[in-house]
């Protein structure tokens, strides 16, 4: 029905099914519960092309496209969406920023470090007075005399993986009165003076995935490890959200697989009143909706994979269309998530099934990358073209 | 040095099958899932750790069958065997474990200067576990069965460790050898996306029989085993009986006596 599946895809699929069932099922709880970092399942799905699938070969990556992205992190999510988050920072907010808008030599030494999964990416916009509302940031990177280095201070928070980033693709102010336009992108090696990390935010879902502030004090950051040209920073930033927002779609997308595979095997088996509780109207109704929003987000991400492979040709944005797949996926992943549990009664609700984990996992889908607010401002106004 | 790797595409450990009047029916809805045989993938992972950590120059998958087989080979590919090569004949097709082992020792001839050959300990559909065996004696070289560890290797002989019903023990032999190996020996590796993309490029040579120069029968002609009569097991049935009676010594008294009667004990 889609011939723009490939074969290919499809083994690609199927490597991370098989993956993430034999590697990362038997873990998942584990990790949610004690909130520590996967380290090992990490490394190995970089050594297995997990962490740079759209990185070109010669730069250590699997040198394949947006949707072969989407379908290996979606079968990982499936199963466990920390090790899915993991994945996405490291490929569509780390390493395709830097091979959009990096110079060879940044290229060379940091997306092959990412893509073949010997060191670990972050990305990092978000300030502690500045998330959704990105261009009123607080840091600041000022150009020494010598012409030679930024002086970077500043606080930034949320920052996935920050606790074992090795490198971070920073968004900081250069010109705080450009506002929007003073924003500059810098590649941060994180074991040099000046930059600290804070400790990890216990949180909600996705526990396995480690997020903290991380400090600058007078961090020095050589010229050649800008990304970009000052005052590109904002531009950068949304552009590569744009890729991400694919990525979160697709994590969205396992876990309401997840949760509504669940529920059809369920409601087979479950008897209540003399019958199976998929013959009751009520619980019939829950699984069609399910199923239904499932299907269209997965179809919103095949639409913004081609949009962005079109985009890639023309030269244009995708952001509609990347947004639009993020929304209702996300919106998806906390209905299926929620209903599932809903279907399953108690024992939805109980740690014994991973269906209350699905359901504290999902909620970030619809808040980080930009939340579905902020996805429904950019729809309308690409829409309607007012701002 | 070179290796060589036998390997075999197999139905699926969960492939759903129905034997009627003799003949085997594939019932799987939506497609047959093959898999490599089980075994081999500790064979193929042995393989690529002789490259890895014995200097191996190559190491190439061979495999026996219907063009489906390539996608064994595919998979070896992708786990990081150098090469690949099929060897498909209507011929070939029905041969007996002599007739098999007579065209892995002309494929492995014709491959040319292999040092070693490794073979699964045994194939999941024909559950037969003589392939290595055979085909060293096709090729006049040692076997080595069951080994769980290749201990050296130096230019001309190997020494590993056989794993036993009643224990382990350490041989050395000349090369060239054919050795089969337990899934003690190694953790296999998964493909990797890179590995896919290039078994996907790669171009899988398939040798007919004209050209290997087999010695001897091959073929469900020259089969000595002859598939005469194909059955299902039939499910076992039995009774369940509780025991009554009042007190635990009381009922363990009569189960004792239960089983006497029937000769259990
Ligand atoms: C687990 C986790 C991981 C994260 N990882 C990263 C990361 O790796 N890198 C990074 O840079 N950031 C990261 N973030 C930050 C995340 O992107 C922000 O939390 C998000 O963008 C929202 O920003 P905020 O939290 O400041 O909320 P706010 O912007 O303060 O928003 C609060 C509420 O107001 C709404 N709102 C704001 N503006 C509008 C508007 N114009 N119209 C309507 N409603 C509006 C929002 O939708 C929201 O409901 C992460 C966050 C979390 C929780
Ligand atoms: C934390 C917790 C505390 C609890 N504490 C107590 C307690 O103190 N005492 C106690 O007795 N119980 C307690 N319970 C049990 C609780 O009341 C039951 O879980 C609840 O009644 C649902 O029953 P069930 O889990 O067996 O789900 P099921 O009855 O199997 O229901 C499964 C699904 O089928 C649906 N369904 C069932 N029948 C119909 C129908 N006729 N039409 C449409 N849909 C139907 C249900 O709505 C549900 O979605 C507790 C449960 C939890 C999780």
């Amino acid at each position: 029905m889609f011939d723009f599946i490939t074969d290919e895809h499809r083994e690609i699929q199927k490597l991370a099914r098989d993956f993430a069932q034999k590697s990362i099922a038997p873990i998942a709880d584990h990790f949610d519960e004690t909130g520590d970092f996967p380290l090992e399942t990490v490394r190995q799905m970089g050594s297995m092309g997990f962490m740079g699938i759209e990185v070109p070969e010669e730069y250590g990556g699997a040198g394949m496209d947006t949707l072969a992205y989407s379908l290996a992190l979606t079968e990982i999510c499936k199963v466990d969406a920390s090790h899915g988050t993991i994945m996405s920072v490291n490929n569509s907010l780390f390493c395709h920023g830097i091979l959009k808008f990096g110079t060879e030599a940044q290229k060379q030494k940091y997306v092959t470090a990412v893509a073949s999964g010997q060191a670990i990416g972050a990305y990092s916009l978000t300030e502690p007075m500045s998330g959704s509302d990105a261009g009123t940031m607080a840091s600041r990177a000022v150009l020494n005399d010598a012409g030679t280095h930024y002086v970077i201070n500043g606080t930034k928070s949320w920052v996935t993986s920050a606790p074992y980033a090795d490198y971070i693709v920073l968004f900081t102010m250069t010109q705080p009165e450009k506002k929007h336009h003073g924003v500059t992108a810098f590649i941060i090696e994180t074991d040099k003076p000046g930059f600290k990390r804070g400790k990890k935010e216990p949180k909600l879902g996705i526990r396995a995935s480690a997020t903290s502030e991380i400090f600058f004090e007078d961090y020095l950051c050589p010229v050649e490890n800008r990304l970009g040209q000052e005052g590109e920073g904002f531009k950068i930033a949304m552009t590569v959200l744009d890729a991400g927002r694919i990525g979160i779609a697709s994590q969205a997308l396992g876990i309401a697989e997840a949760a509504l595979e669940a529920s059809v095997q369920y409601a087979r088996e479950r008897e209540a009143f003399g019958q199976k509780i998929g013959q009751f109207q009520m619980i019939q109704q829950k699984l069609a909706d399910m199923k239904c929003r499932v299907d269209a987000s997965r179809l919103l991400i095949y639409q913004a994979c081609l949009a962005k492979k079109e985009a890639a040709k023309t030269g244009g944005r995708y952001s509609m269309e990347a947004s639009m797949a993020k929304l209702f996926a996300s919106e998806t992943a906390n209905y299926c998530a929620k209903e599932a549990i809903q279907i399953h009664g108690g024992m939805g609700y109980s740690k014994e099934m991973p269906l209350e984990r699905y359901y504290r996992d999902a909620k970030i889908t619809e808040i980080y990358e930009g939340t579905s607010e902020i996805q429904r401002m950019v729809i309308a106004r690409s829409l309607t073209g007012l701002r | 040095m070179k290796v060589v790797v036998c390997t075999k595409q197999t139905p699926s450990t969960t492939a759903v099958f129905s034997i009627k009047n003799g003949i085997v029916s594939w019932d799987d809805p939506g497609g047959k899932p093959n898999v490599v045989n089980p075994w081999d993938e500790y064979a193929i992972e042995e393989g690529i750790r002789l490259k890895e950590n014995h200097g191996a120059s190559d190491v190439i998958a061979l495999a026996i069958g219907g063009e489906e087989s390539k996608e064994a080979l595919k998979t070896a590919l992708a786990m990081g065997c150098t090469g690949a090569i099929l060897v498909s004949d209507d011929a070939f097709a029905g041969s007996d474990a002599v007739g098999s082992a007579r065209i892995w020792a002309a494929a492995i001839n014709k491959i040319g200067d292999a040092k070693i050959v490794i073979f699964g300990k045994l194939t999941i559909d024909d559950n037969m576990g003589v392939a290595a065996m055979m085909t060293a004696r096709k090729l006049g070289w040692t076997p080595l069965t069951f080994v769980s560890a290749i201990k050296s290797i130096s230019a001309d002989s190997i020494t590993v460790e056989r794993l036993l019903d009643d224990g382990k023990e350490t041989v050395t032999a000349p090369l060239p050898v054919v050795i089969s190996v337990v899934k003690e020996i190694n953790e296999p590796r998964y493909p990797s996306f890179m590995g896919i993309r290039k078994a996907n490029r790669a171009e899988i040579p398939v040798w007919k029989a004209a050209d290997l120069s087999v010695n001897g029968g091959t073929g469900a002609a020259a089969s000595k085993v002859d598939w005469s009569h194909i059955f299902a097991i039939p499910p076992r049935v039995g009774s369940v009986e509780m025991i009554e009676g009042d007190s635990i010594a009381e009922q363990v008294k009569i189960l004792v006596d239960k089983l006497f009667e029937e000769k259990v004990i």
